[in-house]
């Protein structure tokens, strides 16, 4: 397998605050990495940085080989990369079917005309929503939203696809239909990196896991290794003699 | 058909100064002035949501373009002239200010108008040292009607020709939520300048084809911020996020502001900001918007059904 994915001591300072502190991750083309770590871990933080919606500090980042060390994010998504975000983003004047147009049109492969409509068309029955293709984006439930947003960053074909905390705010049959969805498109051969705190489907659906602590990786293995792991448990739970 | 159908419409149009005499074909230079000036604002600003009110920035650009090279140049030249000036400067000031949000671009489009009407006096006064200039075209109101009839035209044709394009999908989504279009591989900085350009040409285009109705020329008439707010007022009244919203609210609001200004002329500045909140509070996605949802609830909720139904 060929690496998708690499940062090299990857840093984000905010002022005086290092949100993310020399990351240095490997992801392979369709691994499916879980990214854990407790609140204000840098999380998030690390995930901007790999879309371009932060710019590091220092470090590089490298996407198919090529670096893409401080590149704007609309040409890392043409580069094949999508992403969900944690508070869900959809375009709420565009209807459903223009919402998952957009990455389509204008990311790698830049769809127009009957391809575009048959891709849209694709992504919105994967996800389920597909009756629904017309109405506004406005109009949706939570979860829905959530789908569409799954959906919308499909639309793109992407190489590497960004999640999270996709299945958060989730009640429990919305769960097993979000991880049924997730490890369908596992089996497409997607790379995905997702950030996650419920544990349940962490074990289900990431083989391998990288935990963030204040910014910097403590752990990076076998999911059940890393969970675990003294550190990773004394990250969550506080030191045994603490 | 459709393009047939436009044709005769152009035509028709066109013959309209044979029918209304002078003083008419007066009104119809203001009325075809402003339906290009408010629909290609709305080109930008509608599905921007980028208040611009930097309208009579660019409009006086264009009239000052041809005061100062009327008797240098051959007319079709100076018209490519304001085109160009315009365009540079509305590269220059979208490459500066595109990046600026709401509030803060509001401002400062209105303190450009200003700045490039000072700049003018003080070049006119310090330099040249003269403040006025006249334009002597041998063109009659027939004439500048014909040709903003033609600018109109192709402006809104250009509208229609975004519409369908990549380029306004983009710009919606850039109205909607700037993080997501950026992340879905839209270049927001250069998919905003593109649009800023063609509108501010189009608008100076406006000026400089209004210009010789004048005759005479100074800062302090052709950078009147009124035209600005105008503008901005007609395209939202009628819906600045559709094709046709700017030409259905700049027809009546032109007529109404005529005899207004007419019979209350000392009175008309507060008028006009009484109009204008009553257009953003009661009707704030425009005239045509709110048929539409008059339209549906008339129909018995018979168009919200069917989406009820799928979401069962």
């Amino acid at each position: 397998m060929s690496v998708l994915l690499e940062t090299q001591g990857l840093t984000k300072r905010f002022g005086g605050l290092t949100a993310v502190n020399g990351v240095s991750l490997t992801v392979r083309r369709g691994e499916v990495l879980g990214l854990l770590g407790p609140n204000g871990s840098g999380k998030t933080t690390l995930m901007n940085l790999i879309s371009g919606a932060l710019k590091s500090s220092e470090g590089a980042l490298l996407i198919n080989g090529k670096d893409m060390t401080g590149a704007p994010p609309h040409r890392i998504a043409k580069s094949g990369v999508a992403r969900t975000f944690q508070l869900v983003k959809i375009l709420p004047s565009l209807t459903l079917e223009e919402n998952v147009m957009v990455p389509a049109a204008f990311g790698p492969d830049r769809l127009w005309g009957r391809a575009l409509k048959a891709q849209v068309a694709e992504c919105l029955d994967m996800v389920g929503l597909h009756a629904r293709a017309g109405q506004q984006a406005s109009e949706l439930t939570y979860i829905d939203q959530k789908r569409l947003e799954l959906a919308r960053a499909l639309a793109s074909a992407p190489k590497l696809l960004l999640l999270d905390e996709w299945l958060a705010g989730l009640n429990p049959t919305e769960l097993h239909e979000g991880i049924r969805l997730i490890r369908e498109l596992e089996q497409t051969g997607i790379t995905i990196i997702m950030v996650e705190h419920i544990m349940d489907a962490v074990r289900a659906l990431c083989p391998r896991c990288a935990v963030m602590n204040s910014g910097t990786l403590i752990a990076d293995g076998p999911t059940d290794q890393v969970l675990s792991d003294p550190h990773v448990v004394a990250a969550y739970l506080g030191e045994e003699d603490a | 058909m459709r393009y047939l159908l436009a044709v005769l419409a152009l035509a028709a149009l066109a013959t309209l100064p044979m029918v209304f005499g002078d003083y008419g074909t007066g009104m119809l230079v203001g009325l075809a002035g402003y339906v290009t000036l408010a629909t290609s604002w709305a080109m930008f600003s509608g599905p921007t949501r980028y208040i611009s009110l930097a309208t009579v920035a660019f409009f006086g650009v264009g009239a000052y373009t041809v005061a100062v090279l009327n008797e240098v140049l051959p007319y079709p030249l100076v018209l490519l002239a304001a085109a160009g000036i315009g365009a540079t400067m509305a590269l220059l000031v979208g490459l500066s200010t595109l990046r600026l949000a709401g509030i803060y671009f509001v401002i400062f489009s209105f303190g450009l108008a200003e700045l490039v009407r000072q700049l003018i006096t003080w070049f006119e006064v310090n330099v040249t040292g003269t403040l006025g200039r006249y334009i002597f075209l041998d063109l009659e109101a027939k004439h500048i009607f014909w040709q903003l009839l033609a600018l109109g035209a192709a402006t809104l044709a250009l509208s229609a020709w975004i519409r369908r394009s990549r380029l306004g999908l983009a710009l919606r989504v850039i109205g909607d939520d700037e993080t997501v279009a950026a992340h879905s591989g839209i270049n927001l900085a250069r998919t905003k300048l593109v649009l800023f350009v063609a509108s501010a040409t189009i608008i100076t285009l406006v000026g400089a084809i209004q210009a010789p109705r004048w005759v005479y020329v100074e800062p302090s008439i052709v950078f009147n911020p009124t035209v600005s707010f105008l503008t901005v007022i007609m395209a939202l009244l009628g819906g600045a996020t559709r094709l046709w919203g700017p030409l259905c609210g700049a027809v009546p609001l032109f007529l109404l502001f005529e005899w207004l200004s007419a019979r209350f002329p000392d009175h008309f500045s507060i008028l006009l900001g009484l109009m204008f909140m009553a257009v953003v509070y009661a009707l704030p996605d425009g005239v045509l918007a709110a048929l539409e949802k008059f339209r549906s609830k008339g129909n018995g909720n018979s168009a919200t059904k069917p989406a009820k139904e799928a979401n069962a």
